[in-house]
């Protein structure tokens, strides 16, 4: 009776500990879903966004860093002088910053990491950041002298990418399989295939973080994802990969649902070297026989904002272009028949694997159908997307989403995938390179904008909405995407 | 009594009999709905209209509408065919090289003879489906190497009933009079044998076209069978999982259609060995072959 007693004591001791430890566990760690597996955790030598989506504003900081609205914030540099003609930055470094090896950061770590980036063997993915700078200059410990060739608008917000975090001079080799960096997490883990594990960093000296570990967990199928964030197993994904499930989480108040914007123009990407695209008739014609509502909600169930130009609609230097081509079928036809092809024409259209282009697509092929523009679908690979459409450009018509920030520059490049050689438009985008103040700027933007839609460069279909799905006990998460990054810093659990 | 009396007597002995009798008529049902599919299709499945979906049945929709807008009921008519094609072409490729395989080793015997054993046990070693996940991961994924991934399969199913079938009669006195007039091996095993073990092959295709319908849609239903903008019932399952908790139906739909085919080519199978083997009628054997 006396031991019988003990031991139900005992069970009740032993569950009431496992239920406040499973408490305390929920309450200080957070398991984020991500779809892509990073290639590796260096974002200064890499592209691909997952990379971004571990390490930005976690593991690394830069000097100045993006909130989830697009705005410029300090990070490193506690604060910073402009000089009068726009080309002298002074940078006020923070105290006391270690990276996670201990060693103390300080300016020089930083005209490292600049000039690492700026040399003519740099592997940075976005070397047009640091194009604009002609000399990087610690002036001592604790501060840091840029100076531009040309004034930059940008600048500010650019050194605030992933691509512009700061590395440690004495600690950088290994930055792709054990990243090194100043951020509020630290490196702990990475388990190929599965998942990356982050603990929050005793010595950080900014502002103080309420999680104590995360881990980002690799699901790339929508089912598994559906499934794994119905059973709690996943707190979150910052990017859900199944936008036809949202409902399900939408009506089920365990659950948070977080609609925001991306950088991601979605597009129909064209040929403009390729007969019959090269002529502007036959892409108007296009222009007015895609129905872009019909688009957003068949491929994105709703999700998704339409755009009539490489332009994210939430930028503050965004024009409308979206009825330059309304839909009209009739008009299709009649530019058609202009063109000399009267009865349509057959082409290509390569679909890479995210659903909003293999849905999309067949969206498109049956709308292009019915002025008589058959297309064949061939469903492809990334790698192979990679290869025959954006290096070879051996393509008519794909469809993908452009997702790096203010990338209206890549149609002044006549070698870029689309082959759009225009000289008028290059001329508008060194201008654009050239201006500063904002009037100028917005009115250039809005010139090129039109520009590219009345040229109907490529069929300009919609922005991708970032669906976020939360655990609804999770705050502080980013709603919008303006660069590619999951900031853990302002995260934290409710109960 | 003659021939064709006798013959007529199996048709209604096997008419007697219930299962065939729902086998058969349930099969040529779906197998029509399929074939009219070629021709007309209560609505274009090409054609999508996105205002129009997740209807529920109506009288325009009698089955609904998936997330395309497209018809349910055209879309089940088309997959069925993709199905029932994947499956007819692999089952003929079985039928094709496996039976002559199964034939000649039977009368030659010898090294040959082992050889197609050895060469059956080797594929039989592989589960079919891994062998084709590994064919179209290969090739690529598309219905045509679907169909040569399942007709593979197929072939040492049919070399080995074939070769069963053959060795059970080539003890018989007309073979070895037919061998004693001076009749090949070759000559013996298509003329004499093959007529002989035909309701043996008859059987198993049967059965293995309902296996084919099963494995097309398990390959389309992982990715690697029919690609879209083509259907499939494997492919219509896959694109309606991630649905399935707001749209039940887009998947039910073809889940049934998929069980009601091969209940019924199953069906028809057993009806038809009990018909056409009366040896096994009269034991009561009747395990289902597979």
């Amino acid at each position: 009776m006396f031991i019988q007693q003990i031991k139900k004591s005992l069970a009740i001791f032993a569950f009431l500990t496992l239920a406040i430890t499973g408490a305390f566990a929920q309450s200080s760690e957070v398991n984020l879903g991500m779809v892509l597996e990073p290639p590796h955790l260096d974002p200064t030598a890499g592209a691909a966004a997952a990379i971004d989506e571990i390490v930005y504003a976690n593991i690394f900081e830069g000097l100045t860093r993006i909130d989830e609205n697009g705005a410029v914030l300090s990070s490193l540099a506690s604060s910073w002088d402009i000089s009068n003609d726009n080309l002298n930055y002074t940078f006020y470094l923070r105290d006391n910053v270690t990276f996670h090896d201990g060693t103390k950061f300080d300016a020089k770590d930083v005209v490292f990491s600049f000039e690492r980036a700026m040399a003519d063997d740099s592997v940075n993915a976005q070397k047009g950041i640091f194009a604009v700078i002609e000399e990087v200059r610690a002036i001592d410990a604790k501060t840091l002298a840029i100076q531009l060739k040309r004034p930059a608008g940008d600048f500010l917000f650019n050194i605030g990418r992933g691509d512009a975090i700061i590395v440690s001079r004495n600690n950088f080799e290994n930055n792709k399989t054990h990243p090194i960096g100043t951020g509020p997490f630290k490196f702990i883990s990475w388990n190929k295939g599965s998942r990356v594990v982050l603990e929050a960093y005793e010595n950080y000296t900014g502002e103080p973080v309420s999680l104590k570990k995360a881990v980002f967990t690799f699901i790339s199928d929508p089912n598994t994802a559906i499934a794994a964030m119905l059973a709690g197993d996943i707190d979150g994904f910052p990017i859900f990969p199944a936008p036809e499930a949202m409902d399900v989480f939408a009506n089920d108040n365990r659950f948070n649902v977080i609609i925001g914007t991306t950088e991601g123009e979605t597009i129909l990407a064209t040929n403009n070297k390729r007969a019959p695209f090269d002529n502007l008739l036959v892409r108007q014609a296009i222009a007015h026989t895609i129905d872009r509502k019909a688009i957003i909600d068949g491929a994105m169930f709703g999700y998704g904002t339409p755009i009539g130009s490489h332009f994210a609609p939430h930028n503050p230097y965004y024009v409308d272009k979206v009825n330059t081509y309304p839909l009209d079928l009739e008009k299709a036809k009649v530019l058609l028949a202009e063109a000399g092809y009267p009865e349509g024409f057959k082409a290509t259209l390569k679909l890479p694997p995210p659903s909003y282009a293999r849905r999309g697509g067949q969206i498109i092929a049956s709308q292009l159908r019915q002025v008589g523009i058959e297309l064949e679908l061939i469903n492809i690979e990334w790698a192979q997307w990679l290869e025959e459409v954006f290096s070879k450009k051996d393509y008519d018509l794909s469809i993908v989403s452009h997702v790096e920030p203010f990338d209206i520059g890549i149609y002044a490049n006549p070698d870029y995938y689309f082959q759009f050689d225009n000289e008028d438009f290059r001329a508008i985008m060194s201008q654009l390179g050239n201006t500063t103040d904002d009037g100028g700027r917005r009115a250039l933007s809005y010139y090129a904008q039109d520009f590219l839609a009345r040229h109907a460069v490529n069929g300009y279909l919609f922005q991708l909405a970032k669906t976020g799905v939360y655990n609804a006990d999770l705050q502080g998460m980013w709603a919008n995407a303006p660069i590619e990054g999951n900031d853990l810093s302002q995260m934290k659990w409710t109960k | 009594m003659s021939k064709i009396e006798k013959r007529e007597n199996i048709f209604k002995k096997a008419w007697g009999h219930l299962s065939l009798r729902i086998g058969l008529i349930g099969s040529i049902i779906f197998a029509l709905l399929a074939i009219i599919s070629i021709f007309w299709t209560p609505h274009d499945i090409t054609l999508l209209n996105i205002s129009n979906r997740f209807l529920g049945p109506s009288s325009t929709h009698w089955l609904g509408t998936d997330f395309f807008g497209r018809d349910m009921l055209s879309m089940l008519m088309s997959g069925a065919l993709t199905s029932f094609i994947v499956a007819l072409i692999a089952v003929s490729i079985g039928l094709l090289i496996g039976t002559p395989l199964g034939l000649l080793a039977a009368s030659y015997g010898g090294i040959f003879e082992w050889l197609v054993l050895k060469g059956n046990d080797f594929l039989f070693a592989f589960p079919a489906i891994i062998s084709a996940i590994i064919i179209t991961a290969i090739f690529g994924p598309s219905a045509i190497n679907a169909i040569i991934a399942i007709g593979i399969f197929n072939i040492p199913v049919f070399a080995r009933v074939s070769r069963g079938g053959a060795l059970s009669i080539i003890s018989n006195d007309y073979i070895a009079a037919a061998r004693l007039s001076g009749r090949n091996n070759f000559n013996i095993a298509f003329v004499h044998i093959l007529p002989n073990i035909a309701s043996l092959l008859i059987v198993q295709s049967s059965v293995q076209l309902s296996l084919g319908i099963l494995a097309e849609a398990g390959l389309s239903y992982v990715g690697l069978g029919t690609q879209p903008p083509a259907t499939s019932l494997g492919l219509m399952l896959k694109e309606s999982q991630s649905l399935f908790l707001l749209h039940p139906m887009l998947a039910i739909l073809p889940g049934l259609t998929i069980i009601a085919i091969v209940l019924f080519l199953n069906l028809a199978g057993d009806g038809l060995r009990d018909a056409l083997d009366p040896r096994l009628a009269k034991q009561g054997a009747l395990d289902s072959a597979g």
